[in-house]
This record gives C-alpha cells, sequence and structure tokens, in this order.
C-alpha cells in the first residue's frame, strides 16, 4: 500500500490553488484590465510547450536516457495516437487508439 | 456555481446538461485513466482522491505525476501545472464579460469548474453576452448545467479508477494512457503552425536537458520554446 506524505498533500494543495488562479485569472478583478502584449503572446505557446516538455521525455526516454531503438511499443503508441487525432480530432481516440497498438505490442510482443 | 436552485430550475441548466451528454463519455473515460494512473504512480488512495477532488484539471494533474515521482521541487511541480494551465487564463478572458453581473465569488466558483469541454459549448452557442437579466441568467444556467454533468462524470470516474487501481496489474503499464491523453491534447492545441514549432522545440530541450537537476528541464524547455517562438513570430 501506497503512503500519504505531508510534501505530496502539499503538492497537491498547490495544484488547487494553480487551478484556481489560472481559471479565474480575469475573474477576479472587478476593473477591466488587460495582459500586457508580451505575455499576451506568450500565453499562446506556453501551454503546448509545457505538455510536450512533460510528454516528449516520457515517450523518447527510458531510465534517462534516449532510447536506442525504434522498437519501442510507446513509439508506435504515441504515432498512432497523433494520426488517430489527425483524422478525427477527438482526443479520447487518441487514448484509445494509443492504447490499442500500446498494449498488444507491450503485453504480447513484449517491447 | 451549479449547485443554486435559481440555475438549476431553470431550463437551460437542462439543455446544458443535454448538450454537454456526448462528451460525459469520454470526459469519464479521461477521468477513470486519471484516478488509474495517480495510484499507479504510487500516490497513496487517500492522496488520489484529495487530489482528485480539489485539483479538479487532469492536464494539469497528469504532468504533475512524472515529476512527483522524480521528486522534483514542488516550486518545478507548480510552475509545470501553471503553464499547462495557462489556456484557462484565455478562458476566463473569454468568459468574463458573460459574468461580470455577477458577485465575484460567483464567478471565481463558475470559473473554476469551467474546463475545457464546457468552455468550448458555452462560446460556440453564445457569441455575445445576454442584454437583458433574463438573458443572462439563461446563459448562466446553460453553463452551470453544462459545468454539473462536466463535473459529475470527471468525479465519479475518477473515484472509480482510483478503487479500481490496485486490481489492474503494474506490468500492463496502463500510466501510459495518462501520456496519451497528454498526447491529445497537444494535439488539440496545436492550432498554429508557430505553436507546432512550440511544441517541437520544447520536446527536443526536454530531452537534451534530461540531465539537469531538480526536473528543470521541464522549465527550460517552455521558457526556450517560449521565447524562441515569441522572437521568431516578431520577424
Amino acid at each position: 500500500m501506497n503512503g500519504t506524505d505531508v510534501w505530496t498533500l502539499c503538492v497537491i494543495a498547490g495544484l488547487a490553488v494553480v487551478t484556481v488562479i489560472t481559471r479565474g485569472f480575469f475573474l477576479m478583478s472587478n476593473q477591466a484590465w488587460q495582459l500586457p502584449r508580451w505575455a499576451q503572446r506568450g500565453l499562446q505557446y506556453a501551454p503546448i510547450a509545457a505538455l510536450s516538455a512533460v510528454v516528449i521525455p516520457e515517450v523518447v526516454m527510458s531510465h534517462g536516457e534516449l532510447i536506442a531503438t525504434w522498437q519501442d511499443a510507446r513509439l508506435f503508441a504515441a504515432l498512432a495516437g497523433v494520426l488517430a487525432y489527425r483524422l478525427k480530432r477527438n482526443v479520447l481516440l487518441t487514448i484509445v487508439v494509443g492504447m490499442g497498438v500500446y498494449l498488444p505490442l507491450h503485453l504480447i510482443v513484449g517491447i | 456555481m451549479f449547485f443554486s436552485p435559481r440555475l438549476i430550475q431553470h431550463p437551460d441548466f437542462k439543455v446544458g446538461m443535454r448538450e454537454l451528454a456526448p462528451q460525459s463519455l469520454g470526459i469519464a473515460a479521461w477521468g477513470l485513466m486519471t484516478g488509474v494512473a495517480m495510484l499507479k504512480s504510487g500516490m497513496s488512495a487517500f492522496e488520489a482522491v484529495v487530489m482528485t477532488l480539489v485539483v479538479f484539471a487532469g492536464s494539469s494533474q497528469l504532468a504533475a505525476i512524472p515529476l512527483i515521482v522524480a521528486g522534483a521541487p514542488i516550486w518545478v511541480i507548480l510552475a509545470t501545472g501553471f503553464c499547462v494551465n495557462l489556456r484557462f487564463v484565455v478562458f476566463s478572458l473569454h468568459l468574463r464579460p458573460f459574468l461580470m453581473h455577477l458577485p465575484r465569488w460567483q464567478r471565481m466558483v463558475h470559473g473554476y469548474t469551467t474546463a475545457d469541454i464546457s468552455y468550448v459549448l458555452f462560446t460556440r452557442r453564445y457569441h455575445q453576452p445576454g442584454q437583458t437579466e433574463a438573458e443572462r441568467l439563461s446563459q448562466e444556467a446553460y453553463l452551470a448545467g453544462n459545468n454539473c454533468l462536466n463535473w459529475s462524470s470527471w468525479m465519479i470516474a475518477s473515484l472509480v479508477g482510483i478503487a479500481l487501481a490496485n486490481w489492474i496489474p503494474p506490468a500492463w503499464g496502463l500510466g501510459f494512457a495518462g501520456i496519451l491523453c497528454l498526447l491529445g491534447i497537444q494535439c488539440s492545441l496545436a492550432s498554429s503552425r508557430m505553436r507546432i514549432v512550440a511544441s517541437l522545440v520544447a520536446g527536443v530541450v526536454a530531452v537534451l536537458a534530461y540531465h539537469m537537476p531538480l526536473k528543470l528541464n521541464i522549465v527550460t524547455a517552455i521558457a526556450v520554446a517560449v521565447a524562441l517562438c515569441m522572437t521568431l513570430e516578431r520577424e
């Protein structure tokens, strides 16, 4: 059984505050105001960059090293997931198709 | 704020729920998997339940998991969650004129409960803020109905996922579904060529800088990608 620790609970509380601040960012103040131009432009790119910075290493690395072979179930699954998104524009389909490729390769073929 | 009787009794509350219904299966699947992924990462069931109930943001929860496992410092995890959530800042700007007639705490509750799908449905249906009291109430009721079903599908499925996770063998590697989910959201944000560039640059930098201490590769990757795109854009 996994244990509960205070550090993780602090992280969780912090993430909850982050949700409240980001979802209510422009709803907090009674006065109308605008972000500076540079921040508005940065806002275009930060979310996708953050997702990519988390996702890509989880797909192409294992044990802290770039994988040396292309025969890795994660690569095929990610590729299939991206293609599925391009065809149907549906996030759920990305997961279903990706796992549909990942599970047999990982569990049966063993890559 | 979907627990207020004046909204629940409004006919547009039901319309909001009905229009979200086709999406609720997808939301539930994503919630289920987030529940499983939290437990599979080594969190305790109590931590996972608290996280589900208070954070209520699948993408930042999933992005935080590998960082928590790696023991990254809290500020790196929060900064990453903040960046992943920056899309909500844009949503809140868009929703502002629709909600400004309400007191602050009600606006904040509406903002907190509005996630990706209800934002898309709401802004697709309403292009202008209501001009009369009745119109504003009907818009608010629609948003609340949307959020009510979205929140319930997400919460129930996440809690079921947490309950089931211990019966699923770790060798299946189901945690990878969380990564695929983030990948799907990433695809949905890739709406312009510059955003695709941002995504590629961030991915490459995160891999190259992987051995930086304290998981600083994530924050570095975001900073480099955003700075590079803002520079390229100006030219």
